[in-house]
């Protein structure tokens, strides 16, 4: 079974690398919070998808003490899944408001809008 | 009075779940000791009125709707179902992208015609973690303001960004 | 079901750690170039997020519950520090 606890964080983990390179492959900032945001949202869920399964693992054999590792590790989750995405809407809006525009857009409706 | 009442319930609410999901596994009621919970139920009780005060002074009114536990389980069955694996796609196709640097990115408006604040913040989020869209803003009148990382269209209509999404947060927090 | 070996399971974590600590220097270098404040940002974000996921890793690997609570507590101040550091620039482009 431990297998499975291996794949799961090896899946978020290439996900983590792939948020990294992301900053470094796309050209202006909308760009790379894309990349940045949703890979690295989606590569944490899946470690702690797995610490879930291992602690679960734990807890079917006996040890029950180990459900607060589950429980904290729910919770961790919870709040990197609300708070990043929250905190991408932020920056990329200060961005806006900073005066940067999106380089290479093709459309822009919010300066449009304003 | 009862939305001070509300506000106060909606604190008092959250900070006991918090505090018994943080702490158990400590005894034997369940999974808490006896001095846990008396404790879990004191603090939340100072926590939920200094809150309805800091509330009350900055003139924040939580709607009631966030006690209902129905929506918490839409809430739940919505992220496991829909949204995990829209988020497994968008994964692979920003995937795609940095591995072959291929954009078209661009500003596009839509207005899925949400009135409330708890839906437009579900599917902003919603709108954030799934294929190749990001929320910027969002104006009085629940127009979205999305980064799109490769615009097939320039007037898009709600469901070609947000697909079901704007269902489900009418559902949610209408 | 088999035992689960507490020793394996905490050697492929001590792997983990040290790749999400090479992934931050990657990020920390789009820190020292990023032309704009909000490119900063940005990777800032990014680096709180898998510190975040370095602790859980690392409170596994150890067995010691007191790391998650300090990555609950890391996870929300980084979330405050977004917003108000987006606040300023938003007022003072």
């Amino acid at each position: 079974m431990i297998w499975l606890v291996y794949l799961l964080i090896g899946i978020g983990m290439v996900f983590q690398a792939l948020g990294s390179i992301a900053l470094h492959r796309f050209p202006d900032v909308y760009t790379r919070l894309h990349g940045a945001t949703k890979c690295t949202t989606f590569g944490s869920i899946f470690i702690y998808i797995g610490i879930m399964a291992y602690s679960a693992m734990l807890v079917l054999q006996g040890q029950i003490n180990q459900v607060s590792l589950l429980a904290h590790t729910l919770i961790v989750m919870a709040l990197v899944l609300i708070t990043n995405s929250t905190g991408a809407h932020a920056i990329s809006r200060a961005a806006y408001r900073s005066g940067i525009k999106p380089g290479l857009a093709v459309v822009d409706e919010l300066r449009v809008a304003k | 009075m009862g939305e001070e009442m509300a506000a106060v319930a909606i604190a008092f609410v959250f900070s006991l779940f918090f505090y018994l999901l943080l702490t158990a596994g400590t005894g034997s009621i369940l999974l808490w000791s006896k001095a846990e919970l008396v404790v879990a139920v004191l603090f939340s009780a100072v926590v939920a009125v200094v809150a309805g005060k800091i509330y009350k002074g900055l003139g924040i009114r939580p709607s009631a709707k966030l006690l209902n536990p129905l929506r918490w389980l839409l809430l739940l069955i919505y992220a496991i179902g829909p949204l995990f694996f829209q988020m497994a796609k968008a994964n692979l196709e920003v995937a795609y992208r940095v591995i072959t640097g291929n954009i078209k990115p661009g500003i596009v408006k839509i207005s899925p015609g949400l009135k409330t604040g708890l839906a437009r913040t579900v599917l902003a989020n919603s709108i954030t973690l799934t294929p190749g869209t990001l929320t910027i803003d969002v104006d009085r009148k629940g127009n979205f303001y999305v980064h799109w990382i490769y615009v097939r269209d320039k007037k898009p209509k709600p469901g070609e960004i947000c697909g079901s999404f704007a269902k489900w947060a009418r559902l949610i927090g209408g | 079901m088999g035992e689960v070996d507490w020793r394996m399971i905490s050697a492929g974590l001590f792997l983990a750690a040290g790749a999400l600590a090479v992934l931050i220097i990657v990020c920390l270098i789009r820190l020292l170039l990023g032309p704009t404040a909000p490119d900063r940002m940005v990777a800032v974000d990014t680096i709180n997020t898998q510190v975040v996921a370095s602790l859980v890793v690392l409170g596994v690997a150890f067995s010691e519950t007191v790391f998650i609570d300090v990555a609950i507590v890391y996870a929300m101040l980084a979330f405050v520090s977004t917003l108000y550091v987006s606040k300023y620039l938003e007022d003072n482009p």
